[in-house]
């Protein structure tokens, strides 16, 4: 079986955690970081914004943010599979991060995420918008892991205190009177 | 000599020439390829005259002159380390904690706006800001944003900050201690706007905990650069107040540092004469001279109905909201130097409010102009991915028009204290 694990800074420490527990012994398992666009082409924008500075390449950021961001991508995937210490692949990709993770994860058997989202309030917001995606657009079993210590079920508010939003039912036709 | 229509048609199309070559960028030529040319016609078809011509250069001379030095003492800076110490200092004190890091950055952020100029930190600190949060093991993105919107809206507090600022103070008749004293608040009310914004747009980029992969190794502070650069900033006041122009003391700054490192071998001849960035000083003198054809042949009568005079708070809320559109169907540069003539005859109040417009403004559209598909095939172009246009917008709409309305208030209520 082939298991996807998704990589991102700050998080995955305990998708790979995970994968190293919960993956079997003869899967094949494969360490994804996607580089969104984004951040370069953002400081490439900044830089354009600046009238009259000249196509300058060595003063534009935004190649220079491309070339870090490669360089901190390809530290992140070695340290993820050293972290792993099984054999694994490595895939690096560009692009819209939540698109290419589900490209990715097509065909696969398992794919292993982080919440990422506000994790003081357990609810919906515990996913951020590129893992909502990830989740909701998955071609394939997802497995969703805490970045940090998994919340026990005493976190779980207590139910709201019954209300009666309809009428109560009228009696029935065989019930006590 | 030509009639004010036909002079104003063939201005107006110089301009449009200009502003079209610098978003196309025909076989990655710079801006200046087309600006000088169109300045020599607008001059050598009447548009202009020669003598106006000259005043024009005559008037833009030492402001390019300041310029240039600040553009130097900000590289020779970098040489020296500086900004890598900032970065050290940045994740130093960020610990594990993002929203840490993010007061930093944006400390960092606003006040090498300030006091190196917007190209300091678009040039040389964003690169730091992403290497730093790389190094953290965090996500890059609200920083390098962060970082980006500041390099515009704290580019507000000195005459140094931003070339717009430059244009402004000469005109404004301001001391620059007063020049600062006046945009102080309204420079804090900018960051705060954007500070606020950030933290709740990034929640969750802002919520993962980083977790360094890597010991950091830092380098050591350039005692020396920072010494100069702050008696370069005492130097400032010092020269405005005596009624020396204060671009003295930016090149006695990167005089210092520039031959500092020339002697160690830390910079070369052509390396300090690439940071001054002449193409660009030339094409800021040509833009002035084909900016001036379009608004003394009638564009500044036009603009006169519409321009706001006094300094009463709603006039200096129009003021900033008419600069901050026009800096985004033209860019803040040539918007600047259109409205300026018109905003100093109502005084410095109104010349500042149009450096909150045309400063705070370019936030608002990305890479600050209308041309935004343009810019959007250049980057495709260049494969360095997309920004996601929407996200910026939303960012944008919600820290623009907040941080204009802030600024601007503060902005009158240091006039009403201070005064102008």
């Amino acid at each position: 079986m082939t298991v996807i694990t998704w990589v991102v800074e700050g998080t995955w420490a305990a998708c790979v955690d995970a994968t190293r527990r919960l993956a079997p012994d003869n899967a094949d398992i494969v360490l994804l970081h996607v580089t969104g666009g984004d951040v370069s082409a953002a400081a490439h924008g900044a830089y354009a914004g600046l009238l009259g500075r000249g196509p300058r390449r060595d003063r534009d950021p935004g190649p220079r943010l491309a070339e870090l961001g490669a360089a901190s991508a390809a530290e992140l995937l070695e340290a993820a599979a050293r972290a792993l210490g099984r054999p694994c692949t490595t895939v690096e990709r560009r692009g819209r991060v939540e698109r290419e993770v589900v490209a990715v994860a097509e065909g696969a058997d398992l794919l292993v995420l982080a919440r990422d989202g506000d994790d003081t309030r357990l609810g919906p917001k515990s996913l951020g918008p590129a893992s909502r995606f990830v989740v909701d657009h998955a071609p394939c079993p997802v497995l969703l892991v805490w970045p940090r210590e998994t919340p026990g079920t005493g976190s779980i508010p207590p139910p709201p205190p019954h209300q009666h939003p309809h009428p109560p039912h009228p009696p029935g036709p065989g019930s006590p009177r | 000599m030509l009639g004010e229509v036909a002079a104003e048609a063939v201005s107006v199309a110089m301009l449009a020439l200009v502003l079209g070559f610098a978003v196309v960028r025909p076989w990655g030529w710079g801006e200046a390829v087309a600006a000088v040319p169109a300045a020599i016609l607008v001059i050598a078809l009447g548009a202009v005259s020669p003598h106006r011509a000259l005043a024009e250069a005559e008037r833009l001379g030492p402001i390019i002159g300041f310029l240039a030095a600040v553009l130097i003492l900000a590289q020779l800076c970098q040489d020296e380390g500086l900004f890598r110490a900032c970065g050290d200092w940045m994740a130093r004190g960020a610990g594990k904690r993002p929203t840490r890091l993010l007061i930093r950055v944006f400390i960092v952020a606003s006040v090498t706006t300030a006091v190196l100029s917007l190209d300091a930190t678009v040039v040389l600190l964003t690169p730091i800001v992403f290497a730093t949060a790389a190094r953290l093991n965090a996500r890059a993105k609200p920083y390098v944003y962060g970082t980006t919107h500041l390099a515009n809206s704290a580019s507000l507090l000195l005459p140094v900050s931003n070339l717009t600022n430059l244009i402004a103070f000469a005109a404004s008749g301001l001391s620059f201690p007063r020049f600062a004293g006046l945009m102080l608040v309204p420079w804090l009310a900018a960051i705060a706007v954007e500070y606020v914004v950030f933290r709740r747009f990034f929640k969750t980029d802002l919520n993962v905990t980083p977790a360094p992969t890597q010991a950091a190794e830092t380098a050591g502070l350039p005692v020396f650069a920072l010494i100069v650069l702050v008696l370069t900033l005492a130097g400032f006041a010092a020269t405005s107040l005596a009624g020396v122009n204060p671009a003295w003391a930016a090149a006695a700054g990167a005089t210092v540092l520039g031959v500092r490192a020339l002697v160690r071998r830390h910079t070369t001849p052509a390396a300090v004469w690439r940071a001054a960035g002449v193409p660009f000083l030339a094409f800021v003198l040509a833009l002035g001279i084909v900016v001036t054809g379009v608004t003394e042949n009638g564009l500044a009568g036009a603009l006169m109905r519409v321009m706001p005079s006094g300094t009463t708070l709603p006039a200096l809320l129009a003021t900033a909201a008419l600069a901050a559109a026009l800096a985004n169907v033209i860019n803040n540069l040539p918007a600047v130097l259109v409205l300026l003539p018109l905003a100093a005859a109502t005084g410095p109040g109104a010349v500042l409010a149009v450096l909150i417009g045309t400063n705070i403004g370019p936030n608002l559209t990305y890479a600050g102009s209308l041309a935004t598909l343009l810019w959007r095939r250049v980057l495709r172009e260049h494969g360095q991915g997309e920004p996601d246009l929407a996200e910026f917008t939303r960012l944008g709409l919600l820290t623009v028009p907040a941080g204009l309305v802030l600024a601007t208030v503060a902005l009158w209520a240091g006039l009403k204290v201070i005064g102008g």
